[in-house]
């Protein structure tokens, strides 16, 4: 977690960072003149949270965008080792390589074993690059498979920790079928005998998102988005310009409250006050709290029983009418 | 090929066909659309003629429909709609259309440039088309199948829940039947007027495929020009056989956000039937004047 002094700001984040600013000077002048403002900076480090609280009470769409792509927010390895022990990651798909976008391995959650699998963005400019951004090729939806394949073979649960922009749209993605890899995967999870826990952690965009985001549950976290297109490419689409991304972020509904009362997720799960990149130990412990009673409610069930509820679940989804 | 990138977004945003600026011509129609009702529209008189636009051959409609609407010269395969691939394929061209109750509707109360209710009630007035997507039963060389074919013309053949609901009943009357099931795809992707309610299409239909995988019946895909996005991110790629018209584009990320995205020119035949035969993501490639014995042949195949 970056400190204070490394903390980006969205720009209306703008107040938390004036009053940041307000206790360093604080502390300061504490320094030079040797009087006691600890009573002060305490006042001002309550007033960060009143604040924090504040600003995100009623977010637009698109803020709640900005905040899922927030530069300090924490990532899926981030939550693994925050919320898990013993992690052991695995790579590769046995096939083409390893896709650094895609990661997952077996942990102990609450002492027993699961299958933590997300996609991964970078930290800095250069793991970015090397992480792709969080745009997993072919091989990265394909090492997921065999991590859920080793999964089931070994009866654990497996829990996705969803945070892409959309799977890579290249050549060489192309060429290794980016489609019948995430094809295969949704056809494959729905098919799972073991429990499957997906959460949307940052940004959920369409086919990439929903590659690894079949589950018997499936959750957001409060400042995410999970849709069937980001706003800018709908914009760019619908409208024309890539100007309209507020209204297409509007339009499409795709904020967990909205997702939430559609039927198309089953909760939201609650984030540190004013989003999950101001405290990662807090985030990532409202994470475990939320999914431990889920899975073990999920173990209760026969493998029968979850299949046939996954795919009952999600065949009700839709809306026409019939004339 | 030479030809520009096909602009799925136009067909996507319910304009059909291709933008004027794209075919860099050297008048503007200022009018967009085709404002002709169909009950307005008149019967294409014989001897009209037509010109393929790979390779300029020019020749009357009805020499055009005798192949099948394959240019007689060049090969390529012209678009056509469901209707046509219903005659093509079934028996003496009897079938059956199902589930053709089913409508779109606008639970969102979407609006981009248009209200999606009002882009639909348009699209209504002046076409036959209902959605999409259409699903007939019917004899292929006197073998019971059910085929479901998309209509590009239909906010681009996008996929929204009409189409996976009519998909899935689809399945449900193969199971019921035992009969195989075949999925025509021509389309630009996900209905993005339907937001999350279509992207979860993908997981509802490759549910389905997974009941009629079980049953044991075959599920052929027939992939033909256009296929992307969300289509062939799910069940266009699920296929028991994948199968494609020749020269087809097909793919999940389109030509232009690829080029916009690696800064480079395509490879000439990129995500053409071609190319996916080549990279192993297609059973075999078929002209549409062969289709009918092949799909024959393939599901006696399977069944004796």
């Amino acid at each position: 977690m970056p400190s204070n002094a490394n903390r980006q700001f969205l720009d209306f984040e703008k107040p938390v960072k004036d009053l940041i600013d307000e206790i360093e000077n604080t502390k300061n002048r504490q320094e030079k003149t040797n009087i006691d403002m600890s009573d002060m900076i305490q006042r001002l480090e309550q007033n960060i949270i009143e604040k924090r609280k504040d600003i995100t009470k009623d977010l637009t769409s698109w803020q709640r965008v900005q905040l899922s792509r927030h530069p300090d927010r924490p990532y899926t390895l981030k939550y693994i080792t925050k919320m898990t022990e013993n992690f052991v990651e695995l790579f590769g798909d046995r096939n083409v390589k390893d896709d650094k976008a895609m990661v997952g391995g077996f942990a102990s959650l609450n002492g027993e074993t699961v299958m933590m699998i997300g996609q991964q963005k970078g930290i800095n400019t250069k793991m970015r690059q090397l992480r792709n951004f969080g745009m997993a090729n072919p091989e990265g939806y394909r090492k997921a498979l065999r991590l859920m394949r080793l999964a089931e073979k070994f009866n654990k649960p497996i829990i996705t920790l969803i945070d892409t922009p959309g799977a890579f749209p290249g050549l060489e993605a192309e060429e290794r079928g980016q489609g019948e890899a995430i094809a295969r995967n949704i056809y494959e999870m729905i098919r799972l005998k073991v429990p499957v826990i997906c959460v949307i952690i940052g940004e959920g965009a369409s086919g990439g998102a929903m590659g690894i985001g079949v589950g018997d549950k499936v959750f957001m976290m409060e400042n995410t988005w999970y849709t069937v297109i980001s706003p800018e490419s709908c914009s760019s689409i619908l409208w024309r310009s890539w100007d309209k991304k507020e209204i297409a972020a509007e339009q499409l509904r795709l904020t967990a409250d909205k997702m939430l009362g559609f039927g198309l997720i089953d909760g939201i799960i609650p984030e540190p006050v004013g989003g999950a990149h101001w405290d990662y130990d807090e985030a990532a412990q409202k994470l475990k709290d939320f999914l431990i009673p889920v899975l073990q409610e999920q173990k209760q069930k026969t493998a029968e029983q979850r299949v046939s509820e996954r795919i009952e679940k999600f065949g009700k989804m839709g809306f026409w009418d019939e004339v | 090929m030479a030809k520009e990138f096909e602009d799925f977004d136009a067909n996507l945003a319910g304009e059909e066909g291709k933008t004027e600026e794209t075919k860099s011509s050297w008048f503007k129609r200022i009018k967009k659309g085709i404002n002709t009702k169909t009950s307005e529209k008149k019967e294409t008189p014989e001897g009209l003629w037509t010109k393929c636009p790979d390779c300029n051959y020019i020749c009357t409609v009805s020499e055009l429909r005798e192949h099948l609407f394959v240019c007689p010269k060049c090969r390529y395969h012209h678009r056509v709609n469901s209707s046509e691939y219903y005659e093509i394929l079934f028996d003496n061209a009897e079938f059956t259309e199902l589930f053709e109750n089913i409508r779109s509707k606008d639970y969102l109360g979407f609006t981009d440039l248009k209200p999606y209710k009002k882009r639909l009630d348009e699209i209504w007035s002046k076409s036959d088309l209902k959605d999409s997507m259409r699903v007939a039963v019917g004899k292929v060389g006197g073998q019971d199948m059910v085929i479901a074919c998309m209509d590009f013309e239909f906010i681009g053949g996008s996929l929204g829940s009409v189409m996976g609901e009519k998909f899935s009943r689809a399945v449900d009357h193969c199971i019921a039947h035992k009969m195989p099931y075949m999925v025509i795809s021509k389309s630009g992707g996900a209905r993005m007027m339907e937001s999350a309610f279509s992207l979860m299409q993908l997981a509802k239909t490759s549910g389905k495929l997974s009941q009629l995988s079980d049953a044991g019946l075959p599920y052929i895909s027939l992939l033909t020009d256009p296929t992307f996005g969300g289509i062939s991110a799910s069940f266009g790629m699920l296929g028991d056989l994948n199968i494609a018209e020749p020269g087809a584009l097909i793919g999940f990320a389109g030509p232009r956000v690829i080029k916009e995205t690696i800064k480079k020119d395509l490879p000439e035949g990129f995500q053409r039937s071609e190319f996916l035969l080549e990279h192993g993501f297609l059973d075999f490639i078929v002209p549409r004047t062969e289709l009918k014995d092949k799909l024959a042949k393939v599901i006696s195949l399977f069944k004796n």
